[in-house]
């Protein structure tokens, strides 16, 4: 790939900027999640703070990423291209993927900080930290396909 | 892929890093304000370690790859506007987040100092030094000199 390819026509720079800033936050959200979440030893507080930065940060993220990445797909041609290349097809599958196992562990997380209540629900707040180690070792792959642009 | 290819996959998960390390401490700061035990706030220390490993290796990781890929790439140059701006910038960001992070570390002191003396129980000291508004100001101020890269190096104006 030429690296020259990067210096972009105006008309991507705003589409892009939306979908590299959600993927940030998105990113930054899981960080948090994470780290709260881990570092919680079962105290409730860091447990509900661990799934609100899940909730409040990374979902929004995930959301600016993909309208973004919707917005540049169409601005840059690639809905009139027969076959996507194999980074882009990687990136969307991650980031697809990716947006089935953050709901899916918000729901989970949800049901834990639900039941904190009543004392329990940290089982299911340690899935939530697992799913979202997970899901942060797979967005650093997709930013590695997506800027890498591997064949 | 190439190695200018590889060094500008690092280079952007470098600023994945300090971005996410950013919005860590964002969120740390929102969940502070309503701390008011040594407990609690001795509680965040972890989580802001991990964030102060996020920045750091962040900012050298754009800096480093950032040069490596000024030198370069092509059609790229160090004395560009962009790029010195993006530098600027850098070195802007970097000194704010220092004294951000000093401005919030008197809290986490005084909340080591007051556990070592036994004081358990709410302070309202604690709670003020938590809620630092210089602080709060420095860190804002920080996030919108990051943000202001992001959109440099995006746009590339001039380029």
């Amino acid at each position: 790939m030429n690296l020259l390819a990067t210096v972009r026509p105006d008309s991507s720079v705003l589409p892009l900027l939306l979908h590299v800033f959600g993927a940030m936050i998105l990113v930054g959200g899981l960080l948090t999640g994470a780290s709260a979440l881990a570092f919680a030893k079962g105290e409730a507080r860091s447990l509900r703070l661990g799934y609100w930065s899940l909730l409040a940060v990374s979902l929004p993220g995930w959301i600016l990423m993909r309208v973004g990445a919707e917005w540049i797909y169409s601005e840059e041609g690639w809905d009139e291209v027969a076959d996507d290349p194999g980074w882009l097809g990687m990136g969307a599958f991650i980031a697809d993927i990716g947006g089935f196992i953050l709901l899916v562990s918000l729901i989970l997380g949800g049901v834990g900080v639900y039941r904190l209540r009543s004392g329990k629900g940290a089982g299911l707040l340690k899935a939530t930290l697992i799913l979202s180690l997970v899901l942060l070792a797979a967005y650093v792959v997709a930013v590695w396909a997506m800027t890498g642009k591997p064949d | 892929m190439s190695f200018d290819d590889w060094m500008l996959a690092l280079h952007v998960l470098s600023a994945f890093s300090w971005v996410a390390g950013t919005v860590l401490f964002s969120v740390l700061i929102v969940a502070v304000r309503r701390v008011d035990t040594p407990e609690g706030t001795i509680r965040m220390d972890p989580v802001s370690k991990v964030g102060n490993a996020a920045i750091g290796i962040g900012m050298v990781g754009t800096i480093v790859f950032g040069l490596w890929l000024a030198f370069s790439v092509g059609g790229y140059n160090i004395w560009d506007g962009w790029i010195i701006a993006a530098l600027v910038l850098w070195v802007f960001s970097g000194a704010v987040g220092q004294r951000t992070g000093a401005a919030y570390m008197e809290g986490m002191t005084k909340a080591k100092e007051l556990q070592t003396a036994g004081q358990t129980g709410p302070s309202a000291e604690l709670l003020a030094l938590n809620r630092t508004s210089r602080g709060a100001v420095l860190h804002v101020l920080s996030s919108v000199l990051v943000l202001l890269i992001l959109i440099d190096m995006i746009w590339k104006p001039g380029a």
